[in-house]
């Protein structure tokens, strides 16, 4: 595939005309419905050549562009393709949707937003292709800015304004320390190409600091404890396709971005980073579920699950850093093909939710889940499509969730080989926690599905909610499909995901395994193995038999008759188990991490409010005060500001003075 | 001593007092026409450093010096001067003799400062490269000392005065195309700074810069960034969830 890097250029290009195309006509509704699905049109083609590239050589091209003797750098390697991958098939499922969502009511133009959007993708396609640091970053503040515009779409009220100031706020901390980073990792040469880092042995602690500014830069992007603020504000205030892009895609480029710098610009990996990156992917996994599951917003539930996801995803990702450290290739290979697959499953089942929750927003206006409920016989064919999803990001199998979660339990059970007791004493500690993390996120999904689509309504206005239009359909029936193929077919994506394996640790999965096409075992046949066709087979199965059996023997037993009140005589939909309901038990059982402010009405109040938040205690214990010593720092500098002309004359005189004194 | 460098050192000279005198003086036609003063000495001395070393292309500069320094821009401060009425300037924040005295010191800096460029250079005025550095220095001070408009934008120009003589004495004037470049900046400064002082002063009815002190707040409250504790309560737009 000699074509495949210039048939990047050329959908980056594609993509940024379509922008522009947007721009030309921004109230026209009809010109974003045509130039949404010429752009999902590109991301398929550059997910096919994703693919493709994914088993071809490495290789590289220069582009005169940029300032005078800094080119921009590009090379399509399997890692690269990978990601490519991902963003391809996810964003065409999202651009297809976007077409029949976007509409003239919601802040900023059609074709405004059509702009943004393409430039965004755009420069994810570019940060994924970079090749030196320079176009790296380039490609990494467009796409900051890109989405700071998406998710200020509704610009007009302040929360969204300031939801977008304190994500602009972090993407930009997280930058400076990938600038740094690239700082570090260039060794003193001064030659900011990737090539050149690859060629560099840094020594001392140059490593450890460029991996855990890495760390820190790309966990701010993804998500990472404590810089994971910015997610649960950003996503209520987008419009869903974009939080679906966000969620599903953008967090994948941070992940793309610590594989790039620790697995190829590195050449050691010390074991203590990977038990870092573990510690701290634990912790936000299970942080971000338990916050799951006390919202009250279905998008900020999403948003939290995000962060578990991630968590997840990075706690795989440090668990091959060790098994790397101590040259254990295959245990490594299978802990970053979790994380590789966990992230491609996440950029489908996230994105399928957040489009979801878009259809229910546009159908009932209310993100609230206190006030949706029975949405399944109004809006039929989201609500069976959402289930795909929810079922997937529970972890169930034979879906795909479930695998990557598997594969990465299996990498935990190997742990025992490993030379630090210390670690080893540590990581069945870990692994519980894994596994309370995904037990939690099924339990938040079920109250997410539950509570939105199940029940009956528990707003009158609710009976009016229509279903999602043809394209919006389509869109979340190929990401359903996507979740039920990449848990059908594990053997396959495993091989397809092998070549990265190849790439970053020099092994290969797949060879060592015993896997056959319908049967998945990573490390040895006797040791485990799953199949994904069986266990369909065994449930398709075991509900038919519950069918018939139920139609059969027990058909026309049915009895319709006025119901026991179990001496409630009124009964109304408000009744029904709530969100908060629901959440109460964890909310109880993990009471320290929660900051709650709670208002309960006294017996005698005639208009009895019932009142609850929960929220992040790290906003009062490192958010605030960070504010508030900038706040004072500011204060300090803007002394310096007198107004007064003759003091900034002054200012002039003294450095000129002391310049002429030093220097003359 | 030829007789040519006497009488540079005796114009270099006379410069320094003007600008001492620019700095003691408070009456604002008085300080325009030691102006004018300072850009006919200055138009001289270049006069006499083209006669002796026989550099033609320094009688256009003396030729724009007459005609900028010594008339066309005394004349716009005159027109200025009179049209705002502005007469007195009150004292600034540091007094007349502090001032001379703050003068002195930087003097003697830049007395100091130009004792090794001197050594190198060539020319014949070389010794006079002090004083033209401590001219430009005692303008600067003019112009931080100075409350009123006008006065500052003076020190400005015959900061200008000072960076002038300063190239005639280390390298015999620069380069034409530089020379006119900064003659055509320093007229179109004084017409715009002209058009700005209208305007101040229709805002503030006076040309007292402290007036423009009061922007600085009012600034500072516009640009206020959104308040990021306001974040801390999440969902405002959100009532919060009730039961009723």
């Amino acid at each position: 595939m000699t074509g495949a890097l210039p048939g990047v250029v050329a959908a980056i290009v594609g993509w940024l005309a379509i922008g522009v195309l947007c721009i030309l006509k921004p109230h026209d509704l009809r010109v974003v419905r045509v130039l949404f699905p010429a752009g999902a049109v590109i991301a398929v083609a550059l997910a096919g050549i994703g693919l493709a590239a994914l088993a071809a050589a490495p290789q590289s091209m220069v582009l005169p562009l940029g300032l005078p003797d800094l080119p921009f750098h590009l090379r399509l390697d399997p890692l690269a393709a990978f990601f490519l991958l991902l963003l391809g098939s996810a964003s065409t499922c999202i651009s297809l949707f976007s077409s029949g969502y976007f509409r003239n009511e919601e802040g900023a133009a059609p074709g405004l937003l059509g702009l943004q959007y393409h430039v965004f993708l755009a420069a994810m396609a570019l940060v994924l292709v970079a090749d030196d640091a320079y176009v790296f970053m380039i490609a990494w503040e467009t796409m900051a800015l890109a989405s700071y515009f998406l998710v200020t779409t509704d610009h007009r009220k302040p929360a969204i304004r300031s939801a977008g100031y304190l994500y602009l706020l972090i993407a930009h901390v997280g930058a400076i320390a990938i600038l740094l980073c690239f700082g570090v990792l260039q060794g003193g040469r001064g030659d900011y190409t990737f090539d050149a880092m690859r060629g560099v042995t840094l020594g001392g602690i140059a490593p450890s600091l460029a991996f855990f500014l890495a760390l820190a830069g790309f966990g701010a992007k993804a998500g990472l404890l404590p810089l994971h603020m910015w997610l649960p504000e950003a996503h209520p205030a987008a419009p869903s396709p974009v939080s679906a892009l966000m969620s599903g895609v953008m967090l994948k480029t941070a992940i793309y971005g610590m594989l790039r710098v620790t697995f190829d610009l590195m050449h050691v990996q010390l074991w203590w980073w990977g038990v870092a990156a573990l510690a701290l992917g634990l912790l936000t996994a299970l942080f971000g579920v338990i916050f799951a599951a006390v919202q009250t917003d279905m998008k900020r539930l999403l948003a939290y699950s995000s962060i578990e996801n991630i968590g997840i995803i990075v706690a795989a990702f440090g668990l091959a850093i060790v098994f790397q450290a101590n040259d254990k290739p295959l245990l490594a290979g299978i802990a970053l093909t979790a994380a590789l697959y966990h992230s491609l499953n996440h950029a489908f089942f996230k994105s399928l939710l957040f489009l979801a929750t878009g259809s229910v927003l546009h159908a009932t206006n209310e993100r609230s889940l206190g006030r949706l409920g029975g949405l399944i016989h109004r809006m039929p064919w989201v609500a069976w499509l959402a289930l795909v999803g929810t079922l997937a990001i529970a972890g169930l199998p034979p879906l795909n969730g479930f695998v990557s979660e598997w594969l990465l339990l299996q990498a935990f059970l190997f742990t025992p080989s490993l030379p630090q007791s210390f670690v080893n004493m540590l990581v069945p500690l870990a692994a519980a926690a894994l596994v309370l993390a995904v037990a939690l996120a099924a339990y938040v999904m079920v109250k997410f599905y539950g509570v939105v689509f199940l029940g009956r309504p528990r707003e009158p206005a609710l009976v009016h909610a229509h279903d999602a239009g043809g394209l919006e359909r389509a869109a979340l029936l190929l990401l359903a499909l996507g979740c039920v193929l990449l848990g059908l077919i594990p053997t396959n994506v495993i091989g397809a995901i092998d070549h990265v394996n190849a790439q970053l640790l020099g092994t290969s999965v797949r060879a060592a395994g015993e896997s056959t096409w319908w049967l998945l075992a990573p490390v040895a046949l006797e040791r485990s193995s799953y199949s994904p066709p069986i266990v369909l087979v065994v449930i398709v199965g075991v509900v038919l038999a519950t069918m018939i059996v139920v139609h059969r023997v027990w058909h026309g037993r049915v009895r319709r008759a006025p119901a026991w009140d179990c001496g409630f005589p009124l009964q109304t939909p408000r009744m029904q188990d709530t969100a908060e309901g629901f959440g109460q038990p964890i909310r109880q059982v993990f009471e320290p991490f929660f900051h709650i402010e709670r208002h309960l009405p006294s017996p005698s109040d005639t208009t009895p409010v019932y009142f609850m938040r929960a929220s992040d205690r790290l906003w009062t214990w490192l958010y605030v005060p960070i504010a508030r010593t900038v706040e004072v720092l500011a204060r300090v500098v803007g002394l310096l500001q007198q107004g007064r002309i003759g003091v900034y004359l002054g200012y002039s005189f003294v450095t000129l003075i002391a310049l002429l004194l030093f220097v003359g | 001593m030829s007789i040519g460098t006497q009488l540079i050192n005796l114009f270099a000279a006379v410069l320094l007092l003007l600008a001492f005198a620019m700095l003691a003086q408070r009456r604002v036609v008085s300080l325009i026409d030691l102006f004018a003063g300072q850009g006919l000495v200055l138009a001289l001395s270049t006069a006499v450093v083209a006669y002796t070393t026989s550099q033609p292309h320094l009688y256009q500069s003396v030729a724009l010096t007459v005609i900028l320094k010594v008339f066309l821009l005394p004349w716009i401060l005159h027109r200025l001067a009179r049209k705002l009425d502005v007469r007195w300037e009150f004292e600034g924040l540091v007094n007349t003799p502090t001032t001379m005295l703050i003068g002195i010191v930087l003097v003697v800096f830049a007395f100091n400062l130009a004792l090794p460029i001197s050594e190198i250079a060539s020319t014949i005025n070389r010794s006079t490269l002090g004083i033209a550095i401590a001219s430009v220095m005692l303008s600067f001070l003019m112009m931080i000392v100075r409350r009123k408009a006008i006065p500052q934008v003076i020190g400005f120009l015959s900061m200008e005065n000072g960076l002038f003589f300063a190239a005639t004495s280390a390298t015999y004037g620069m380069p034409m195309v530089v020379e006119l470049g900064i003659a055509l900046d320093v007229l179109v400064g004084m017409l715009i700074l002209g058009v700005f002082f209208f305007q101040i002063r229709e805002q503030f009815d006076s040309l007292d810069l402290k007036h423009l002190e009061q922007l600085r707040d009012e600034q500072l409250a516009r640009r206020a960034p959104p308040g990021l504790e306001d974040l801390a309560k999440p969902d405002r737009e959100l009532p919060p969830e009730t039961t009723r």
